[in-house]
């Protein structure tokens, strides 16, 4: 597809390549959180813990985050076509979608916090906020490069013929979405159930 | 392309095109002028690190002495530590990566030439805000381990740390992504795995360890910030936080942190031993995946530095015995180096005796570490001076006795001339001799009971534990004359040095098939390899006992001929990357970056974001160099 491609040694782009070696980092920096929020889960200093949470509300939430991979896909697919029309409609939904999962993030922060869950109260406190705050910045220049990736294709500097542009955003995307997948489990969804035995 | 060759003429968003001068240098995207950058910086900072070093050891030279304060000596100590690790040894791995990788594996340049200058400007402006630090209130003083809560209660210069180390790390992250696609993607055709150099080798694994090292101090580094500055609670053991999880973490990276910097100087030593004696290296396989072992048992031993932490006595035994193995792969390499010098012609020339130097040195150091790895010892030496000794054999002895060899051994490579021999063996000698003067007594005053990171040395300890510092500080006198021999050499060399031709050392690797220096573009013509060692075979047949016997009749000299023809006709139709002004403005952020986070200033912090965001999209909408861009293939009609 790109002109680059068949003349490196494995085959594969060198961006896309890049891409993955540096997702196998994020998946360190994000198992160092998990790590800590797993340790502090019962460290809330007298403070609330995993009781907070609102189970339904962040879970419509993630259900928006995943479906923005699939427009993610659609995006990319459109691309590959050569239908820039399409192409920026999803790339603009998929955008859509992460702006509503981080406002979502921000609601759910504030009310923890006026319901006295204060970052510098208890370690629990501040492991949760550092984990979900980090994959909230990741979703956020996620959000950032795809509206870089909705203008330059206006501007003609993102052609048609180039997918592998959006592809190498999509990697990204998926890679935010799955470590969400994991955080919704393991900081969320399980302690949950603990709490209901 | 017309329209982008027009783009690139004029305009607002015209690349330089400066080839010399200051700003071919700050603008430039090639490894070669890249790896230079690096050589020179370290050179600065190693500088910085030995007055560290100096004052250390003229404060400890005799017993009950205060020539600097406590306050000055923790913050001396503290920098020493950190500036010889990340801004020395660390970024001058990178300067050889930067100048070799891609002419080791016939490429012409790195995989992203502009993410190569975003690295070198990222580690210089990290460098810069961690030396800040002492017009600012006061360098880092709790140690290059930074244990909480010490570095977040009891000073507090730490933010200094936790940033600066941040911004370090960001570009060594962003050179691992780099040269692991590089290595990965753009070997020269038949340049298969079995078939790379071991440096190329060793930096990869090398590059892959700090691909998954970094994230973790990274973690590390931004709860200690949080806690510092914005009072996070997770080493504060009043709420419960757990100090421990700090040790964790921080070992977690710093044991692989530890191979990081010495598997770079095994691949030059691989490189160097076999050529000067004349024989291929022994068990290339061997070697190979010995190192790989190491990376991988690499990260499973950090707890060995905490055997003295509240750990348990399940986890001491595992991180012990897991220890006494990952010296299991060190050992294998160490046999195949003496092997390969055995019955092999040896020529002791400068980078062989440093070579030397480094297996022999890096041997005394590797035995005692293996002392660490039985617990009851571990106990007795912790905090000693027998651990500085320790270290110090592997990172001086080791990697910095690698890392020189390298520097000999390329330096008509990079230069086109030779240093001089007789100098080079004055400083291997002087070098030597000051090494084990200043860290073979440490051995001694260690088990006698001498604290390491302690202003004032006890008068309690005796004459005796007196008189192995009064030699230490004696040997890093000798040290410091020694290193100025080595500079002498080499800026009389580069001024003045014998022109050093093609091939000065019969050496068996690619990058010696081109010009030296290099020409921009490394390679007229791509080589196809054959061979492991493929420039020897070239040069080289073997006769039936196994004998290399030159190949007759100037068979590469022929070669070289054909190299240049093409090279003539080359220069006209290969594209390089355009120099660009983006990496600097964009890497230029981080500054007023680390002291928004550091005075946790928001408009600061917004103009840094700003700052790095117009860079960003400078870099992204910049003409890209004709037949750099994936631009499809204009298809014909028909």
């Amino acid at each position: 597809m790109t002109a680059g491609a068949h003349e490196t040694t494995l085959g594969l782009d060198h961006r896309k390549l890049a891409m993955w070696v540096f997702l196998g980092s994020e998946f360190l920096f994000f198992g160092g959180f998990i790590a800590a929020y797993l340790l502090y889960l019962d460290t809330t200093a007298g403070g609330p813990g995993v009781e907070i949470f609102d189970i339904p509300f962040t879970t419509i939430s993630s259900f928006v985050l995943l479906m923005s991979s699939l427009t993610m896909v659609l995006a990319h697919h459109a691309h590959t076509k050569g239908d820039m029309r399409r192409m920026r409609l999803w790339v603009l939904a998929t955008a859509g979608q992460g702006a509503v999962f981080l406002g979502g993030q921000v609601f759910e922060f504030n009310v923890f916090w006026r319901e006295g869950l204060i970052y510098g109260d208890s370690p629990f406190a501040s492991a949760f906020y550092t984990l979900t705050g980090f994959h909230g910045i990741h979703v956020f220049i996620g959000i950032l490069m795809l509206l870089g990736l909705y203008s330059l294709t206006l501007t003609g500097k993102i052609k048609p013929g180039q997918p592998i542009k959006t592809e190498m955003i999509g990697l990204y995307w998926h890679f935010v979405d799955i470590i969400w997948v994991l955080i919704f489990g393991v900081v969320y969804l399980i302690p949950e159930l603990a709490l209901l035995e | 392309m017309a329209s982008a060759d027009t783009a690139k003429r004029g305009g607002l968003m015209s690349r330089p095109t400066a080839e010399t001068g200051w700003t071919s240098w700050l603008t430039t995207t090639d490894h070669k002028k890249i790896g230079i950058l690096y050589f020179w910086t370290t050179m600065i900072f190693f500088f910085l690190g030995g007055v560290e070093a100096g004052l250390v050891r003229f404060q400890l030279a005799q017993a009950e002495t205060s020539l600097i304060t406590e306050e000055i000596y923790n913050q001396m100590f503290t920098m020493h530590g950190i500036t010889m690790v990340f801004l020395v040894v660390m970024p001058l791995s990178a300067a050889f990566f930067n100048y070799l990788i891609p002419l080791q594996i016939g490429a012409r340049d790195v995989a992203f030439p502009r993410l190569n200058a975003f690295s070198y400007w990222v580690y210089l402006f990290g460098g810069i805000f961690l030396y800040s630090s002492f017009f600012l209130g006061g360098a880092p003083n709790a140690a290059w381990v930074a244990y909480v809560p010490l570095s977040t209660d009891a000073v507090s210069n730490m933010g200094f740390y936790a940033i600066g180390l941040q911004i370090v790390g960001l570009s060594s992250l962003a050179a691992a992504v780099n040269f692991i696609v590089t290595i990965l993607n753009m070997r020269a055709p038949g340049m298969t795995f079995m078939r790379l150099p071991v440096f190329i080798w060793m930096s990869l694994v090398t590059n892959f360890l700090l691909l998954f090292a970094i994230p973790i101090i990274a973690v590390a580094l931004f709860m200690l910030q949080f806690d510092t500055i914005y009072g996070a609670q997770f080493f504060q053991p009043a709420t419960g936080g757990d100090p421990v999880l700090w040790q964790h973490l921080f070992w977690l990276f710093g044991h692989p942190e530890v191979y990081i910097m010495i598997l770079p100087a095994m691949g030059i030593v691989s490189e160097i031993l076999p050529t000067f004696s004349k024989k291929p290296l022994f068990g290339y396989a061997a070697v190979v995946f010995a190192g790989a072992a190491i990376a991988f048992i690499g990260f499973g031993v950090w707890a060995h530095h905490m055997f003295t932490s509240a750990i348990g006595p399940v986890a001491r035994s595992a991180f012990s015995l897991a220890t006494m193995f990952i010296a299991v792969p060190t050992g294998i390499k160490i046999f195949n180096w003496v092997f390969t010098m055995w019955g092999g012609k040896l020529r002791l020339n400068t980078a062989m005796l440093f070579s030397i130097g480094f297996v022999s040195m890096f041997t005394i150091g590797g035995l005692s570490g293996v002392t660490h790895a039985i617990v009851p010892h571990n106990a007795q030496q912790h905090d000693t001076y027998y651990v500085v000794a320790h270290f110090h054999y592997v990172l001086f002895g080791g990697a910095l006795f690698g890392l020189v060899a390298g520097m000999y051994y390329w330096f008509p490579k990079v230069t086109g001339k030779l240093m001089n021999e007789s100098l080079g063996k004055l400083h291997f000698w002087t070098w030597l001799v000051g090494f084990n003067l200043t860290f073979g007594p440490m051995h001694m005053s260690g088990l006698l009971g001498q604290p390491r990171r302690t202003a004032v040395l006890p008068g309690e300890l005796g004459g005796t534990v007196e008189i192995y510092n009064l030699l230490s500080t004696i040997g890093y006198v000798v040290l410091v004359v020694s290193s100025l021999i080595f500079i002498t050499n080499l800026i009389k060399s580069i001024k003045g040095g014998e022109p050093a031709g093609l091939d000065p050392w019969d050496a068996r690797t690619l990058e010696w098939l081109t010009d030296s220096p290099p020409k921009h573009y490394n390679f007229g013509t791509i080589p196809t390899v054959t061979h492991r060692d493929e420039f020897w075979h070239r040069k080289y047949a073997e006769d039936e006992t196994g004998t290399p016997v030159a190949v007759p009749a100037g068979g590469s000299e022929e070669h070289d001929a054909a190299v240049r023809d093409s090279e003539a006709e080359a220069e006209e139709h290969i594209h390089m990357p355009d120099p660009s002004y983006w990496p600097l403005v964009m890497t230029s952020g981080m500054l007023p970056m680390g002291y928004a986070l550091l005075y946790a200033s928001i408009p600061l912090g917004i103009v840094a974001v700003l700052w790095m965001l117009v860079g960003m999209f400078g870099w992204i909408i910049e003409p890209v160099a004709e037949g750099d861009d994936d631009e499809p293939e204009p298809v014909p009609a028909h």
